[in-house]
């Protein structure tokens, strides 16, 4: 293991990315320290989902630093590596295992270390039941246990990735508008699914929804065209009037 | 982790497959006896063509079933599986023609007719070993699970799927086809391998090896059903339903799925590598034909119209399509390939779930309470 080189969990310095000549990802800068829960705002295409995409290694950035964890190069790792080391992912759009159980898909989401041996021949032990079982519980999920995950309703579906989220026991969980296409009753239950997700692990929640953020009650951070436009509690941001422009000069 | 006793999959295992993989057994001893023992012109004697024919359709069937692994449960839809069960059938006609030994036309003790026709001095170095039954058995394993294994790391990992991975199987099995057919390459060229004698010193066209020969077929059959149950049943088969219904999922989960393609690719080749092997005895010939596109293409039909995805659907199709090829190639032989696009048409349209898949979709409904009940008491009596 080298040693530490910063102390917070997530370190993004000087991150640039281009498709084609265009600046999806332009000088972006952004620290997250254990145990924070940090909502980020912006206008479509300020580049949100592409910074997603760059911790989570689906992207490579042309130039810049991203560390994890202190002293973990994400840009060195794929995904399934970075999975395995502690960031987990909630997409935009559900994408749970259709055809499986909800218990099925929690089972899935906490077995990605195991190797194609013990998934063959092993059985499934106490202390994944119980995991399994507690997760249920937090998401409220423990009556729907065997139904197809097909059968779910949008919110449930939103709710069970957050779940198979928490049973990968990641370090860092990054979610993707999780409001989205949600009613409000929907949209308060996921915020405080969120709040108590936070009490143990960080968190980056990306959201548009600003009754939601709101109900976050944590550090904001606004991106605009690939770089953070301005950072601090939701009034401070809201307040900024450059990002009153970026969203009301349009 | 502990380890779960092995035979616990079969409870997990749905009513109907175990009823099924009962009748395999049950046919695997009864219809060799039937034909046996009962008098040739009783009503329960089973004449040796059908012995014969029975026993190609089980070989069929393995087939439909080493495939339904790949495509049913993990998405992978190979239109080059001929190719494997040709190379296992290949390897037993080596180990097969090694075996005439002086009795062949040209009487060399060591080479084959058509190595003494086209002038060989000597044989081929990889025609070595082949006279001995356990090297050639290796070789049906290692033959078949050696090229899937390189084509499948060298395609799952450069992240090839969906129907570029299809045209690039069959495309293999086009260039086996090709390879195979010319005199150089050492395997008899278009007339293949033939005119067997014996197989582990038994005359290969008496009764009673062809009813030995029946029997294995049927038992791998069952193995083979088996192992698919197996698979499905356990984690593993949960991952390789999430590989196929969302892979780029699977790799934010931590799983590499090129790795579990791979595993089960090398797998379904092995498996219809030894259909192949059992195949070759029973019909008495391999040659490149069996490498033709259109063969694997046909495999693909057995297993969608039984139903992909389920267990003992390829079964059901690989007889139901063969049967009715067997009967109409006798009535109108110029109609069975119009036939044949039909049936495949109507199932993609009408059935997509096959023939299995549908009567069990049916079936659940109808008895929607008790149907639902009974998967759930399997997870708890494996806990």
């Amino acid at each position: 293991m080298p040693p530490k080189l910063t102390s917070s969990m997530l370190y993004l310095d000087d991150v640039n990315v281009s498709f084609d000549g265009f600046k999806a990802i332009n000088g972006l800068s952004l620290i997250l320290e254990p145990g924070e829960m940090r909502a980020i705002i912006g206008p479509n295409g300020a580049g949100k989902t592409t910074m997603m995409d760059i911790i989570t290694g689906k992207t490579k950035p042309d130039i810049g630093e991203v560390y994890f964890n202190g002293n973990i190069d994400v840009t060195k790792h794929d995904e399934s590596a970075i999975a395995t080391m502690g960031i987990g992912r909630k997409f935009q759009k559900p994408t749970v295992f259709e055809n499986h159980t909800v218990e099925d898909n929690l089972l899935l989401a906490m077995s990605g270390t195991q190797t194609i041996k013990s998934m063959l021949f092993g059985s499934r032990s106490k202390n994944e039941q119980e995991n399994i079982d507690q997760i249920l519980a937090t998401t409220r999920l423990t009556a729907r246990r065997n139904d197809q995950a097909a059968s779910l309703s949008h919110g449930q579906k939103q709710w069970l990735e957050i779940g198979m989220l928490l049973a990968q026991d990641p370090k860092l969980l990054l979610v993707d508008e999780p409001v989205a296409g949600m009613t409000d009753a929907e949209t308060d239950e996921t915020a405080r699914l969120l709040r108590e997700i936070a009490r143990n692990h960080a968190v980056i929640v990306v959201e548009h929804d600003m009754d939601f953020v709101r109900n976050l009650d944590v550090k904001v951070t606004c991106l605009h065209e690939g770089s953070v436009l301005a950072e601090g509690s939701l009034d401070v941001v809201s307040n900024d009037q450059r990002v009153i422009d970026v969203y009301l000069g349009r | 982790m502990k380890t779960k006793p092995f035979f616990i999959p079969l409870a997990g295992l749905g009513v109907g497959t175990r009823i099924f993989m009962g009748i395999i057994i049950v046919a695997a001893v009864l219809v060799p006896l039937l034909n046996m023992t009962v008098a040739a012109d009783h009503v329960l004697h089973i004449p040796d063509y059908m012995v014969a024919l029975l026993g190609k359709f089980l070989c069929f069937a393995m087939l439909a079933v080493s495939l339904n692994l790949v495509w049913g449960y993990c998405g992978i839809l190979s239109l080059g599986h001929g190719a494997f069960f040709a190379l296992g059938g290949y390897v037993m006609g080596m180990y097969l023609m090694r075996q005439i030994g002086t009795r062949g036309v040209y009487g060399n003790p060591v080479l084959p007719d058509f190595m003494v026709f086209l002038n060989y001095s000597e044989l081929p170095w990889f025609w070595l070993g082949f006279d001995q039954f356990w090297f050639m058995a290796l070789m049906v394993i290692l033959v078949p699970g050696t090229l899937a294994f390189v084509f499948g790391w060298l395609a799952f990992r450069s992240r090839v799927s969906g129907v570029y991975l299809s045209i690039i199987t069959q495309a293999m099995t086009y260039a086996l086809l090709l390879a195979f057919f010319r005199n150089d390459m050492g395997f008899g060229g278009n007339n293949g391998l033939t005119d067997f004698k014996d197989i582990l010193g038994f005359n290969i066209q008496s009764r009673e090896t062809r009813a030995t020969l029946f029997a294995l077929s049927a038992l791998f059959l069952a193995l083979f059903l088996f192992m698919t149950a197996f698979i499905t049943a356990s984690r593993f088969g949960k991952l390789l339903v999430a590989t196929r219904d969302g892979e780029d999922r699977t790799r934010f989960l931590g799983y590499r799925p090129e790795r579990v393609k791979l595993f089960v690719w090398t797998l379904s080749a092995v498996m219809a590598g030894i259909a192949g092997a059992l195949y070759v005895p029973q019909v008495g010939i391999i040659n490149p034909g069996e490498f033709a596109p259109a063969n694997s293409i046909e495999i693909v039909i057995w297993t969608a119209v039984g139903g992909r995805g389920t267990i003992i659907g390829p079964v059901i199709g690989a007889f139901f399509v063969n049967g009715g090829k067997s009967l109409f190639t006798g009535w109108f032989p110029e109609f069975w390939l119009f036939v044949l696009g039909a049936l495949f048409v109507f199932t993609t349209l009408y059935l997509p779930n096959g023939i299995v898949g549908t009567f069990s979709e049916h079936w659940h409904r109808w008895r929607a309470k008790p149907a639902e009940t009974l998967p759930d008491a399997a997870p708890q009596a494996a806990e």
